[in-house]
C-alpha cells in the first residue's frame, strides 16, 4: 500500500507543510513571495535566481517539503519525481516568444529556452537531492487527481522506487501559481493512503 | 475474480510511421534500407534569419490524405501537429482492429511542444496552445472516452509514453494503449536550437569524428500495445518487455561525463533473463552533439555492451522530438524482423572514446531483441528493451 508521508502546499495566498501554514515574513519587499520563501527556508542555492517560475516554483516546494529528511544529499536511487500540470511551461514560452518575435529585436537564449520544457523541474529538484531514480512530466487536462493517483501507483511497479516525489505543479502567470507536492512511500505508517480521494481533497484544501 | 495480469506481456498490435521519407511503417523502412535521407536546407523559412538543415513533413499532403480517409469530415478545426497524429493514428489503430472508442482503450500522447507554434500569432494563453487540449482533440477525433495522457520528458518523451502505457496495461487500467509520438517544426524551436549552437550545418554524422550538431526532424508516429498470456503471444509479436528512466543528477542541459542516467537506465532493463549476446542492436539517442553521442559510449561502454552493434537513426529523419522514442523503437523492430541492423547514416570515422560497432552500411543479424536508448534535457535518460515472441521462450 502507498501512503502520503509528508505534504506541501504552496500558492500566491503562502506555504504549508502537512497542513500547518509557515509563516513568511516577506523581508524581502522588492522580490516576490517566492524569493522570500527562498530567503527564508534556503539561502544556499544560488542556482535558484537562473530558474524560470515553474522551476522555482517546485524547487521550493521541494525544499519545504524535504528539509527535514535525514541524510538528505546522499545519493539515492530508489526516488522518483513524478510531476504534472495543465499549462505546461507557457511562463517560458511566453517569455521565449517575445525574443524572437521581432526581426529587429531577434536574440533567442539558451538560457530562456531550456525553461521552454516542462520537465526541467523534475531535474532541478534531482540535481539538488542527487536523485538518480525515475524523473517524469505529465501534462492533464480537466480534473487530475484521479490520473495522478494512477500515474503515481503504478510507476512503484519499477522494483527500484521506494518512494515518490510527485505532485502537482503549475506556473501560468505570477497570480496563479500553485503547487500541491507529496511524498509518497511504499509500506509507510502515515495513514493516509495514497488514492484519488486524498488526492483531491488535499489539492482542494 | 480478476485475473493476475504481472505475468502478462506487452505486445505490439499495429504501429505506424508518418516520415518525410514515407507514408507508413514500410515505406518509412524502406526508404531507409535504400539510404535516402529527408535532411535538406531550408533558407529564410519561417522568418528565421539563418540557414537550417531539417527533415520536414508536407502538410498539405497530409491534409489531403485525411480528407481522402474521412470523406465526411471536417479537419478545419485541426492544427497540422494534430492532423499528422489522428492520420497515423488512424492508420495504426486499423492495423491493430481496435475499436478507439472502446472505455478499455487510453490514448497516450508523447510530445514536447505540440502546438507551441500558434504562438506567433498571439503571444498569449489559449487553450489551443496546451498540450492537454491538443491531446483531448486528438483522442476526441476517435471518440474516445477516457481522458488522455500526455507525456512531456524533452527527447526521451517518446520512450517514456510506452514505458506508461506499459504500466498502465499491466496494472489492469486498460486493455488497449495507443501511443503517438508527434512535433512538428517551428521558428519557436528551431531559433532555440540554434541559440544553443546545437544544429549542424551539414546533414548530421552521429558518432562520426567531424560531427558537429543535430538536425530537427517533423514526424508522427503510432505504437498499439496490447496485453496477452504468455502462451498467446505469436513468434513474431513484439513485446515491450522492460522499460527504465533515469536522471543524471548533473545538468539542465549538459549530459552527464560517466553517462549515469543512461548507464542506469540501461542496467535496469538488462536482467539475466536478456544475456547481451542476444541483443541485435542497441538503438542510440545519436543526436550527433559532440556531447551527446560521446556521453552514450560512455554508458554503452560501462554497461558492458562493446560487443553489441551500436547505430543511430537521425541521419534519415533528423531529431523528431516526442516522436523519435516511438519512430524509432517502431524502425527498429521492422529492421530487426528483417534480420537487419540499419546502418548509421553520416557516420565515416568513430569521434567517440570508446570503441563501439558502429557502421554506416546496413548490417546482417540473427538476433531479434534490441534495446533503444534516449536522453535529453533535465538530465532524463530512458531505454526499452523489446524482443519478438519466439526470444522470450
Amino acid at each position: 500500500m502507498l501512503t502520503i508521508a509528508k505534504r506541501v502546499r504552496l500558492t500566491p495566498a503562502g506555504a504549508s507543510l502537512n497542513g500547518v501554514r509557515i509563516r513568511t515574513g516577506q523581508t524581502d519587499t522588492n522580490g516576490s513571495l517566492l524569493t522570500s520563501i527562498y530567503r527564508e527556508q534556503v539561502g544556499d542555492y544560488p542556482k535558484f535566481f537562473k530558474m524560470d517560475p515553474l522551476c522555482k516554483l517546485g524547487f521550493l516546494a521541494s525544499e519545504i517539503l524535504l528539509r527535514d529528511e535525514p541524510e538528505r544529499f546522499v545519493p539515492r536511487h530508489d526516488r522518483a519525481v513524478v510531476l504534472f500540470n495543465r499549462s505546461g511551461s507557457f511562463a517560458s514560452d511566453s517569455l521565449y516568444q517575445h525574443t524572437i518575435a521581432d526581426a529587429a529585436n531577434y536574440y533567442p537564449s539558451p538560457a530562456v529556452f531550456v525553461y521552454t520544457l516542462p520537465n526541467i523541474v523534475t531535474g532541478e529538484i534531482a540535481i539538488r537531492n542527487k536523485y538518480y531514480g525515475e524523473t517524469s512530466f505529465y501534462v492533464l487536462d480537466g480534473a487530475p487527481a484521479g490520473r495522478i493517483a494512477a500515474i503515481v501507483s503504478d510507476l512503484f511497479s519499477d522494483p527500484e522506487v521506494r518512494s515518490a516525489l510527485c505532485g502537482w505543479v503549475e506556473y501560468p502567470d505570477d497570480a496563479h501559481f500553485d503547487a500541491a507536492l507529496f511524498l509518497v512511500e511504499r509500506d509507510g505508517n502515515s495513514g493516509m493512503v495514497w488514492n484519488e480521494e486524498t488526492i483531491t481533497l488535499l489539492m482542494n484544501e | 475474480m480478476e485475473r493476475a495480469l504481472e505475468h502478462d506481456l506487452i505486445v505490439s498490435i499495429g504501429d505506424n510511421i508518418l516520415s518525410p521519407l514515407g507514408i507508413g511503417t514500410e515505406e518509412t523502412y524502406h526508404a531507409v534500407n535504400a539510404g535516402y535521407s529527408a535532411l535538406q536546407q531550408y533558407e529564410g523559412l519561417w522568418g528565421i534569419p539563418e540557414p537550417f538543415i531539417a527533415s520536414l513533413l508536407d502538410h498539405k499532403a497530409i491534409a489531403r490524405m485525411l480528407d481522402d480517409k474521412f470523406p465526411t469530415k471536417s479537419f478545419a478545426a485541426y492544427t497540422s501537429f494534430e492532423r499528422m497524429a489522428i492520420l497515423s493514428a488512424a492508420y495504426a489503430l486499423e492495423q491493430a482492429a481496435v475499436d478507439p472508442a472502446s472505455k478499455r482503450v487510453v490514448f497516450f500522447l508523447s510530445t514536447t511542444k505540440g502546438n507551441v507554434g500558434l504562438l506567433d500569432k498571439e503571444n498569449s494563453y489559449r487553450e489551443e496552445i496546451s498540450l492537454g487540449y491538443s491531446a483531448r482533440q486528438i483522442c476526441g477525433f476517435f471518440r474516445n472516452p477516457n481522458a488522455p495522457v500526455v507525456v512531456t520528458n524533452a527527447c526521451t518523451s517518446g520512450s517514456c509514453a510506452q514505458i506508461a502505457a506499459m504500466r498502465a496495461l499491466q496494472s489492469g487500467r486498460c486493455d488497449t494503449a495507443v501511443v503517438i509520438g508527434a512535433d512538428v517544426q517551428s521558428k519557436f524551436i528551431v531559433s532555440g536550437f540554434q541559440s544553443f549552437k546545437a544544429l549542424s550545418s551539414d546533414p548530421c554524422r552521429p558518432f562520426d569524428k567531424s560531427r558537429s550538431g543535430l538536425n530537427l526532424g517533423e514526424a508522427a508516429a503510432t505504437i498499439v500495445y496490447s496485453r496477452r498470456r504468455p502462451k498467446d503471444v505469436h513468434a513474431d509479436d513484439w513485446v515491450l518487455c522492460r522499460g527504465a528512466i533515469r536522471n543524471d543528477a548533473n545538468h539542465i542541459s549538459g549530459p552527464s561525463r560517466t553517462g549515469e542516467g543512461s548507464y542506469l537506465a540501461l542496467q535496469a532493463v538488462l536482467q539475466d533473463d536478456c544475456p547481451i549476446d542476444r541483443l541485435a542492436f542497441v538503438n542510440t539517442h545519436g543526436t550527433a552533439t559532440p556531447y551527446n553521442d560521446e556521453m552514450e559510449a560512455i554508458a554503452i561502454d560501462r554497461a558492458g555492451l562493446l560487443s553489441v552493434p551500436v547505430n543511430g537513426l537521425k541521419g534519415y529523419f533528423g531529431h523528431t522530438m516526442g516522436a523519435a522514442g516511438v519512430l524509432e523503437s517502431i524502425l527498429s523492430m521492422q529492421a530487426a524482423a528483417n534480420h537487419t541492423i540499419p546502418g548509421t547514416r553520416g557516420y565515416s570515422e568513430c569521434g567517440v572514446s570508446r570503441p563501439l560497432q558502429l557502421s554506416a552500411s546496413h548490417r546482417v543479424t540473427g538476433q531479434r531483441s534490441f534495446v533503444k536508448l534516449l536522453s535529453g534535457f533535465g538530465g532524463c535518460n530512458a531505454a526499452l528493451l523489446f524482443r519478438q515472441g519466439d526470444e522470450l521462450c
